[in-house]
């Protein structure tokens, strides 16, 4: 019995063992791969352009490295968190990364962005759009490199504003008009409604339009940051989006209506006026030659600067875009620098725009031939990205950006009287630590 | 195992009274149960009560990820903060009422479709129970997908189909109101998880003896009587059981709420008000104290369930 017993007990630990080497085997392998180091770009979904660009700039390093692309969440939010809890665990594997530059401050302050040297500071800003580059910059120091600058646009049908007797082309509208016109046409205006990071991105444009900022101390401290929501700018944005949600301006949908939301019902019968980024012109183009949308649209199509708050005063249109980030804790910052110039530089930031629909931070990129071609409206973006205005720039973005979504949603809830007053208390308790969001 | 009982037995007495001594024959079973067990044991720690003990840990201090510098002793004054917040109290609401809902309507149609698998020809009983099991076999986040999209005012069909029915119009926006938020949220995870339920109270109803309902029939009780007085109070284990795994899921809901609504609408649940700090907020001490309070909850369900309601986990098992 007790024979048989440890003849078991030995096969049992010969088989434990094997399958121990069985397991390390193949991970021992997996270690010993040879060849060129790989850079890991952790990117944002596009249209396959990323992916692209980092096979040319592999051909282009000519075996210095090769880049590999993984990708991350589709929101911006999400994104943000994958990249944050990777860094805080000092994660090796980050070469490079696709940033939303309000999340910038965030991963910069505690030192997750490996410093961008001088020489490649001047050279990556030459020739880029200013909005960028302050985008790109923390407590005056470029700690990220400019790829791509969106902004949003006004888009319209012409047949629409045409009834209504508006020209955005020739003269900036205001949102007074469009609310009218769309109230008097029967018809729905196209503005991001959902509560997600796009409200936060409308709210800022309308109050930074006015004339006022979210933040005013933006470098502060949590306990001193100073919010400017209840003044004069504040109170304007929040009559603006109270009015298009109590009269339904904005449709049923305005309450969960996000860019692709907001560009379907802009496509269908009711469509009139909106505001949303660039890709809206590409994908309806698409969605043309896929045959899923009419060619008469395409031609309906006009667009023109974000509109104003006041008559007369210069529209202040979002900012967005993807900066390049350095991973501080990578085995290979300087070959992931080499790689970032590489994938920045005008021709492909042309090809980005004209294949993707983003467009370029480079100024020169927008000379491209290739680009005129494919976004005939090139000019007022170049234009918009010279009076765009970036989010807040603060660390602590996040608790801003949901409290605001928080307080402002729906829209049909947001009321000048109260809302920013309601709003700056709840977000100073949040980032105080004392109160829940 | 007589002859080793009776071993120990002898030893016991004829040697040291005071201490057992167990024979190599014993000992070598215990280390055997140890290596048996061990591993999974091991694992149980390593998964459950070593992440529960660092939350617990963590919560005690104002911890920021991106301040990992800031991080100092707070006490339990995230606690503190957690209960005396209404957006706690709010979706500990929500939550509540969500599983009410959700677990009552379960076990009433759950229970229904137990019995159609019972009583079902047995030609017909495999396909049957297949069929109904398929929404438990989907992955949440699909079935949320899927569900968000039925109902989604741009891409959804639902509006279309149903405009018949007073209220439903094409302009009606499910996930902009939170009753209507909720409405679809709960039809989606009861859609989901009543054939769960429903196999439960199967093994249940398989345990009631046919020849005490026999019986009953003879001395002429009614269909409801039987259901009353025989079925339900012999399988009231298997129910309890059904609900206490049911409540606690319930209490969890995260998937179908994140997905569809991501909390607007006042329909923020504890699971989403836990992920939004820790994960969101990167507030690593003040969503591990929510999450500890909602651990605690959980806990607070099982001893309900187990004291008050004396559910006998063994015996749903048969094994007494």
């Amino acid at each position: 019995m007790n024979r048989t017993g440890d003849d078991v007990r030995r096969r049992t630990r010969l088989l434990a063992v094997t399958t121990a080497v069985a397991v390390a085997l193949p991970l021992a392998a997996c270690a010993s791969a040879s060849g060129p180091p790989k850079l890991t770009w952790y990117i944002n979904p596009d249209n396959g352009g990323q992916v692209e660009i980092a096979k040319r700039c592999t051909e282009a390093a000519n075996g210095k490295y090769t880049i590999a692309t993984e990708v991350l969440p589709r929101d911006a939010a999400s994104q943000r968190e994958q990249l944050a809890r990777r860094l805080a665990a000092k994660d090796s594997s980050i070469d490079i990364m696709s940033l939303d530059p309000p999340f910038i401050p965030e991963l910069a302050e505690p030192g997750f962005l490996a410093p961008i040297p001088d020489d490649v500071a001047t050279k990556v800003t030459t020739d880029v759009v200013q909005g960028a580059i302050d985008g790109a910059t923390w407590k005056n120091k470029l700690v990220t490199i400019p790829f791509w600058a969106n902004t949003q646009l006004l888009w319209y049908r012409k047949s629409v504003a045409q009834q209504a007797g508006l020209d955005p082309s020739k003269d900036p509208v205001t949102w007074q008009q469009l609310m009218d016109a769309a109230k008097k046409e029967n018809k729905y205006l196209g503005v991001q409604g959902a509560k997600a990071e796009s409200l936060t991105v409308w709210i800022n444009a309308l109050i930074e339009s006015a004339g006022g900022q979210i933040i005013k101390n933006p470098e502060a401290s949590a306990d001193d940051l100073q919010l400017g929501l209840e003044s004069d700018a504040g109170r304007a944005a929040a009559s603006i989006m109270g009015r298009i949600g109590r009269e339904g301006l904005g449709g049923p949908g305005l309450p969960t209506a996000d860019e692709n939301a907001t560009l379907t019902v802009f496509q269908g019968d009711k469509g009139s006026f909106m505001v949303n980024w660039p890709f809206v012109w590409s994908a309806t183009q698409a969605a043309v030659s896929d045959g899923t949308l009419p060619k008469s649209l395409l031609d309906d199509i006009g667009w023109a600067l974000y509109p104003q708050v006041d008559q007369g005063q210069k529209t202040r249109p979002p900012y967005g875009g993807i900066n390049l980030g350095i991973g501080a804790f990578s085995n290979h910052v300087d070959l992931a620098l080499d790689a970032a110039q590489c994938i920045v530089t005008p021709e492909n930031q042309a090809y980005y725009f004209a294949t993707n629909g983003n467009p370029p931070a480079s100024t020169k990129a927008y000379d491209d031939p290739a680009v005129k071609k494919a976004f005939p409206m090139a000019d007022v973006i170049r234009q918009s990205l010279e009076q765009a205005a970036p989010r807040p720039q603060t660390p602590y973005y996040n608790e801003v950006s949901t409290g605001l979504q928080e307080t402002w949603h729906p829209p049909s809830s947001v009321n000048p009287d109260t809302t920013p007053k309601r709003s700056t208390d709840f977000i100073t308790a949040v980032l105080r630590g004392e109160a829940l969001l | 195992m007589t002859s080793a009982t009776a071993d120990v037995s002898h030893q016991v007495v004829d040697e040291k009274p005071a201490k057992v001594r167990r024979s190599d024959r014993a000992r070598s079973e215990v280390r055997l149960g140890w290596l048996l067990a061990g591993p999974a044991f091991l694992v149980m720690v390593a998964v459950t009560v070593y992440p529960i003990i660092q939350a617990f840990f963590d919560s005690l201090y104002s911890y920021r990820l991106t301040a990992p510098a800031d991080k100092h002793f707070v006490g339990l004054h995230n606690y503190q903060v957690v209960l005396t917040d209404s957006v706690w109290w709010k979706a500990f609401g929500v939550t509540t009422f969500i599983t009410l809902v959700t677990v009552l309507v379960e076990v009433i149609l759950g229970f229904a479709l137990a019995l159609v698998m019972h009583r079902a020809i047995k030609s017909f009983r495999g396909i049957l129970r297949t069929v109904i099991l398929v929404p438990y076999g989907i992955i949440t986040v699909v079935s949320a997908f899927a569900w968000f999209y039925a109902f989604d005012i741009n891409s959804g069909y639902i509006n279309h189909w149903f405009d018949w029915v007073p209220g439903i119009s094409p302009s009606l926006n499910w996930f902009a109101h939170q009753g209507t938020s909720l409405f679809v949220i709960m039809a989606s995870e009861i859609w989901k998880t009543t054939p769960f339920i429903s196999l439960l109270l199967l093994a249940g109803l398989a345990q009631v003896p046919g020849d005490l309902e026999e019986a009953a029939q003879v001395d002429g009780a009614t269909w409801w009587q039987r259901m009353q007085r025989v079925v339900l109070p012999n399988m009231k284990a298997a129910i309890m059981v059904a609900v206490l795994f049911r409540a606690l899921d319930a209490f969890r809901i995260f998937d179908n709420v994140f997905i569809m609504t991501n909390g607007a609408n006042g329909t923020t649940v504890l699971s989403l008000l836990a992920y939004r700090t820790s994960i969101g907020r990167l507030e690593i001490g003040l969503g591990s104290a929510i999450s500890v309070l909602l651990f605690l909850c959980v806990i607070g369900i099982c001893f309900i369930a187990i004291k008050l309601f004396k559910v006998d986990l063994a015996a749903a098992r048969g094994e007494r």
